[in-house]
């Protein structure tokens, strides 16, 4: 017998905060995955946000530092610049990353940073109970938006790839989903390609990963996934925005 | 000691500097530009690193993320500037992460004015950040002083494994006054912190800073913060006792007030008037011993000086005498400045039983 | 042969093993776990073609899955 599969070193061998279904659990999952694979687990440092992601401080195996809200990037920033050799990454949600830290975020970017961040959206503010997100689509429903987001007063979707592709700096930016288990693929080579950029010092990489909430949501895990692939991927597409290192090739 | 012409701003960057500070991240406002604008060019030539952060909520938090990893880390602003930064100040002290923050300054509230005060006394020392907790604060009044405050601070910070206040203001960082500077430390030399992140080429259980925890464990840190507290005012409180045998007046004043008091109360002297002063150091911990010997049967007045409109230090006072002696209370605000004619007119008057 | 161990520990019931095997041979069984969900089964392990399809998209890392070293080759 010989395995095919194992359960990533760097997370814990525990059950996560997250709710059943949660996609944040894949996530953390296969950038553990890949942390193991290019064996950085020990080298990693993870500055992780305010929100249902803090909940990674009883989960990830590796070195952690928990972020005021909104201000991963800049923490990041910090701990990079005293700490070159160490491989540091944030992962953020929508709030955290698209609200009250756009500035960090951006900026970050703009300076470009030699730092990854992995930014989970799923159009919602899931620890503190469902309230509209810069993210959440036109027309869905939230605990701040009852009959749906409306355009005229909340504006439209907040498209995170676009904003930061456009910036001259960042060396690697993309977006992937994790309905599926082909997406879930391509979201893993993405999340590798990232890291490989900071370890081989090319700058700022930026992955955003499409995710679920079932609980605010008010669906099943699986009607979430559906969600998904009816709302969330039509309204923000996938793909590579910008590879400079392909770019050059 | 070689003695340099320096500027406020720049004599206390440098301090930093060889106190072994190797990463500083700040915003402009003024009065205090000169402190990033010297770092970003000194802290290259020592192999740090300097970053204008987007807002001074992104430096705070670069300072944190830095701290974390063990670097003696710094961060400067001005009064509005330092608003911004208590949340990030409160995230340092839970995560028990040391750092060095300077706030030189400013008329206030609000925007208020960019010409100097001190206006920021209770901020400093009741709360400089939401959850209870306190900080050391230093006040220097001289260039030297705050060359020397500055340089400690660091060491104070990481003994606590707590943030450090630097309150000076805009006239101090703006005046020039010969310093010597302390010796340069090389941070290759310190201890190796046990608790940073960031991967050191030993192999160990991962670590985590954080300043989010269980309810029990967060009031064990709070409990332990008590001990802490008593410990800063047992051993580190600091003041000045300025011709206090004889006084039956006695001036109050910290940082710049106190310098333009001291001229008064030598003036006063000199016309026979029994006057002296205690110049709180540390803001926090107050210095409440030297308050302890006032003798309030020989005491007439206290009288508390500040660059701040209303006064702010005085209920400490109050607390520090209980309350046994009167006090008076003279300042300017909004960005005038103290005289020394304001001061002794003002002392006068008191003294005359007019005000 | 290929084997798939669901982890009673780690398992939330979300079901995305279930929808996304291609072969269509997990169930869910009918036994609360010590945390109290149910979690899959297979009833007919030889029908497992080891496409690891269940490990990808299981959010917990809750799937492991081995097969068989042939002797032989």
């Amino acid at each position: 017998m010989e395995k095919t599969y194992t359960r990533p070193k760097s997370l814990l061998p525990l059950q996560s905060g997250f709710c059943p279904g949660c996609l944040h659990g894949t996530a953390a999952k296969i950038t553990s995955e890949v942390l193991d694979e290019l064996q950085q687990g020990q080298n990693a440092l993870l500055v992780l946000p305010v929100g249902c992601a803090t909940m990674g401080l009883l989960y990830w195996k590796v070195d952690m530092i928990g972020s005021a809200h909104g201000r991963a990037p800049a923490v990041a920033t910090g701990a990079k610049r005293s700490h070159p050799s160490s491989l540091v990454f944030t992962y953020q949600g929508d709030g955290d990353l698209a609200a009250i830290g756009l500035g960090e975020i951006l900026s970050a970017a703009n300076r470009g940073e030699n730092i990854t961040v992995i930014f989970a959206n799923n159009a919602t503010y899931g620890m503190t109970g469902g309230q509209m997100a810069p993210t959440t689509l036109v027309g869905q429903k939230s605990t701040t938006s009852r009959a749906g987001r409306n355009a005229e007063s909340e504006g439209y979707p907040i498209p995170m790839c676009e904003l930061i592709k456009e910036l001259k700096a960042p060396a690697f930016v993309a977006r992937y989903a994790l309905d599926t288990p082909q997406n879930i693929k391509k979201a893993r080579a993405g999340i590798k390609r990232a890291f490989e950029c900071q370890l081989e010092n090319k700058g700022f990489s930026f992955v955003e990963l499409l995710t679920n909430c079932p609980t605010n949501w008010g669906m099943s895990p699986l009607q979430s996934l559906e969600y998904m692939q009816t709302h969330t991927i039509p309204a923000y597409p996938l793909g590579i925005f910008k590879d400079k290192e392909a770019d050059k090739s | 000691m070689t003695k340099q012409l320096m500027k406020g701003c720049e004599a206390v960057a440098e301090a930093a500097i060889r106190a072994g500070c190797r990463f500083f991240a700040g915003y402009p406002i003024t009065p205090q530009n000169e402190i990033p604008e010297y770092m970003s060019s000194r802290l290259p030539e020592v192999g740090g690193a300097f970053v204008q952060g987007e807002s001074e909520i992104a430096s705070i938090n670069m300072v944190y993320g830095a701290s974390a990893t063990g670097m003696r880390a710094m961060t400067s602003s001005s009064s509005p500037g330092i608003s911004l930064k208590t949340e990030g100040i409160s995230y340092l002290a839970g995560a028990f992460l040391p750092a060095v923050i300077v706030n030189v300054s400013r008329g206030g509230p609000g925007l208020g004015s960019i010409q100097p005060a001190q206006s920021d006394y209770l901020q400093a020392t009741k709360a400089l950040g939401h959850g209870g907790f306190h900080t050391l604060v230093f006040a220097p009044s001289t260039l030297q002083e705050a060359v020397d405050l500055t340089y400690e601070a660091f060491d104070y910070a990481e003994r606590d494994r707590s943030p450090v206040l630097v309150l000076m203001d805009g006239c101090l960082g703006s005046i020039m006054e010969r310093v010597s500077l302390p010796e340069m430390k090389d941070p290759a030399a310190f201890e190796e912190k046990k608790w940073t992140v960031g991967y050191n080429g030993q192999s160990r259980p991962t670590r985590i800073i954080t300043s989010i925890y269980p309810e029990m464990v967060l009031e064990n840190h709070n409990k332990a913060r008590v001990d802490l507290y008593a410990q800063w005012a047992e051993q580190d409180a600091k003041a000045e006792e300025f011709l206090l045998e004889d006084a039956q007046y006695v001036v109050v004043a910290y940082g710049i007030a106190a310098r333009v008091a001291k001229q008064a109360i030598l003036d006063l002297r000199a016309k026979g008037l029994k006057i002296g002063m205690i110049r709180p150091i540390t803001l926090y911990p107050f210095p409440k011993k030297s308050f302890a010997k006032l003798d309030s049967t020989k005491i007439k007045a206290i009288i508390d000086i500040e660059m701040t409109i209303p006064a702010q230090m005085e209920e400490d006072i109050a607390l520090a005498t209980r309350c046994a002696i009167p006090i008076r209370s003279y300042g300017r605000s909004g960005g005038n400045l103290l005289d020394d004619d304001g001061v002794r007119g003002a002392i006068e008057k008191i003294v005359g039983g007019e005000a | 042969m290929n084997y798939v161990e669901f982890s009673a520990k780690l398992c939330k019931s979300c079901g995305y093993c279930i929808k996304f095997c291609p072969k269509q041979i997990i169930k869910m069984g009918d036994v609360r776990s010590v945390k109290g969900y149910f979690n899959p089964v297979i009833e007919d392990m030889s029908q497992c073609i080891g496409c690891l399809a269940c490990a990808t998209v299981c959010p917990e890392g809750a799937i492991e899955t081995s097969r068989e070293v042939k002797t032989d080759d």
